[in-house]
């Protein structure tokens, strides 16, 4: 993964709570077998009417989707992930984040942001309004910034994954750090546990 | 103080733990199937990496196989490829796979419980959000992205943020009618799509108690469409009965030391859960989806709600949305909702209960002239069961389509798919704008309301045949 440290761009409001990852890529496309190409795909039955916004020409080359509460629920294809990023998004705003897609996000350096929901209906409304309005969220800060709104706000984000999206770092890689503890627990597992072979 | 079973199973699993970093967990099972795994063996071809615990993974195609005309193979050829790369990849690394056609051969989620893979106090992941089925047992489940699963082929390990521990309690007595399917719709339409966000649900009390296994994963099952990491039951006796003399399950001695360990996991009296909801199972209804996500739901009884009536503005804006979605108007009686196809499957609801709860149902019974209606069993030894028992015969004599195994409709990968505007009654998790096929509605409802709707063309509890 390549190191993530700030996302600017302007926004796309998505006014519907409750995206789930059906909506974001349509199960047809999962019988890919690459990580690529994606985009074509993200949010396809919505972009099949004329006035969903990402078929508005004035939010064209937005990199922030401002998105109502629970975005990302259901399935847990990262196939979602990798649509929203190959159309050209860097990071997602909402109230709220389904448990998997936030997980997968933050594995590819898809920025998840969560603030309040007067917040983000706030953004929503002021980005319809006004497409130059500028989104700064900055990773090693952990804070969004909307200057034009005067919004200023911190964002969640753990220390681990913190450094992991500063540093670009590969999960696995960190984890095989623990490659002795790994043998040593498995050393004491308990015989009767299932074997697939 | 004490702990909860989700408490106590976290812990036994911690390989490392260390301050400011996600708790790096033991994976005892991983399970594997060909939509969410191509990326992640690419992955590791790419790193020169390697699967490090091939005897504690297992493979199965399940979501994009077709379920009829086997003989013919994959008509599809972006499903056939993707099935074929699961079959290489399972070969390179030296995973045991059920390939499709195999007596194996089932939904994910339906076949590692019936060989006894599934086990109190292990920790189970998937590349599929269902994986919370697996919590029936005691075990800790849940759904994983494609990287982690790419992470657990290569360490056997998963760095996790513990989650917080809620607690969903039934007491009392489930009436008569009511199964697990509208326990668990009930639970989400009252919590809602994120009540379980960031949680584990732990289903407790006497109602939960008194349920077969199978209905206990069918509740586990739809964990995650309440938001929540996963959805966990005590094992007690109905748990170790179920296992007793299943292939991967111990035996002899390994039984004694399991049995022994397994007593141990339940939620001690002084544990307490960071959040908890009270449901009385005498209040629960057969119980039907109206809208486009899981909570949207009623009973049978009810009527498609008036989106005015919702206190939260996005709660409104959200049913206006799924009122034009489904081609439904406010005040409808549910009962008076046509369908045109009935499907009876999924990971939630396609094991040998269910399906002779459907059948049960239409014995002497026909399904209404035009309405289209199959029986999609979860797995090759659910389906031989079945037909073991004439069960398929039951199916068929009433106008059913009698099918191979597979995910089949719930998610329409394979050609089984609802046409724009076609109305389903579905006994699958999710009634996702589309899910089921482009532009198609879906009602969520149990295997018995399945039946009895596909008998009167409408949405319909088996109560209400008697009277026609």
């Amino acid at each position: 993964m390549e190191p993530v440290r700030q996302v600017t761009g302007r926004g796309v409001p998505l006014v519907r709570s409750d995206v789930d990852t059906d909506q974001i890529i349509p199960s047809d496309w999962l019988k890919r077998v690459e990580r690529t190409g994606f985009g074509d795909g993200l949010f396809s039955e919505w972009r099949e009417s004329s006035d969903f916004v990402l078929n508005q020409k004035r939010y064209e080359g937005a990199r922030v989707l401002v998105a109502g509460s629970n975005f990302g629920t259901g399935s847990s294809r990262e196939h979602a992930v990798w649509a929203l990023q190959d159309y050209g998004f860097a990071a997602v705003i909402s109230p709220r984040f389904g448990d998997i897609f936030r997980n997968n996000a933050l594995k590819g350096g898809l920025v998840p942001v969560v603030l309040d929901e007067e917040i983000v209906v706030r953004l929503q409304d002021a980005v319809a309004e006004d497409q130059t309005i500028e989104i700064v969220i900055d990773v090693e800060a952990r804070r969004v910034a909307v200057p034009a709104l005067d919004i200023d706000e911190a964002f969640e984000l753990d220390d681990f994954t913190h450094h992991r999206l500063l540093n670009g770092l590969d999960d696995i890689g960190l984890s095989l750090r623990f490659e002795p503890e790994i043998d040593a627990y498995e050393q004491r597992r308990p015989a009767w546990l299932p074997t697939t072979s | 103080m004490g702990q909860t079973l989700s408490e106590k199973v976290w812990e036994r699993h911690v390989v490392h733990r260390g301050e400011g970093e996600p708790d790096l967990l033991y994976v005892d099972l991983h399970l594997v199937h060909e939509v969410t795994s191509p990326q992640a063996f690419d992955g590791l071809r790419m790193s020169g990496r390697t699967v490090r615990r091939p005897d504690l993974t297992l493979a199965t195609a399940d979501h994009n196989v077709p379920t009829t005309g086997l003989e013919l193979g994959v008509t599809d050829p972006i499903s056939r490829r993707q099935l074929e790369v699961l079959s290489r990849n399972c070969e390179e690394f030296g995973i045991r796979l059920y390939p499709m056609g195999d007596p194996g051969q089932g939904i994910v989620h339906i076949i590692a419980p019936e060989q006894g893979f599934t086990q109190p106090g292990m920790t189970i992941v998937c590349g599929d959000s269902h994986t919370s089925t697996h919590g029936a047992f005691g075990a800790l489940a849940f759904g994983i992205g494609t990287s982690e699963v790419e992470h657990v082929l290569a360490t056997q390990t998963l760095p996790q943020s513990r989650p917080g521990t809620m607690a969903v309690t039934i007491e009392g007595e489930i009436p008569r009618g009511v199964t697990a399917k509208d326990v668990v719709l009930s639970v989400i339409a009252r919590i809602g799509t994120g009540g379980g966000s960031g949680s584990i649900i732990e289903y407790r009390g006497s109602a939960i108690r008194a349920l077969s296994m199978e209905s206990r994963m069918t509740i586990c099952n739809m964990s995650i469409e309440a938001g929540a990491k996963a959805g966990m039951i005590a094992p007690d006796d109905t748990t170790f009965a179920y296992l007793d003399g299943r292939p991967f399950a111990p035996s002899g001695a390994a039984w004694e030391a399991a049995f022994a360990d397994w007593q141990t996991l339940p939620t001690d009296a002084d544990a307490a859960f960071d959040k908890e909801v009270v449901l009385d199972a005498a209040e629960i209804r057969p119980s039907v989806s109206w809208g486009t996500n899981p909570a949207q739901t009623t009973t049978i009884a009810g009527s498609v709600p008036e989106p005015d009536s919702f206190a939260d503005p996005a709660d409104r804006e959200a049913a206006r949305r799924a009122l034009a979605y489904m081609g439904l108007q406010a005040g409808t009686p549910m009962r008076e909702i046509p369908v045109d196809t009935v499907f009876i499957g999924s990971c939630t609801n396609s094991r040998i209960e269910d399906l002779r709860a459907a059948a049960d149902v239409l014995r002497d019974r026909r399904v209404r002239e035009g309405l289209r209606a199959l029986v999609v069993p979860g797995s090759m030894r659910v389906k031989a069961q079945a037909e073991a028992e004439g069960l398929d015969r039951v199916f068929t004599g009433a106008g059913f389509e009698w099918r191979e195994a597979g995910c089949s409709m719930c998610l329409a990968m394979n050609p089984d798919k609802l046409s724009p505007g076609e109305r389903a009654a579905s006994t699958s998790n999710r009634n996702f704008e589309g899910r089921q096929g482009k532009g198609g509605r879906t009602h969520l409802v149990s295997p018995a309301v399945a039946a009895a709707t596909a008998v009167a063309g409408h949405l319909a509890t088996p109560d209400d045949l008697d009277g026609a």
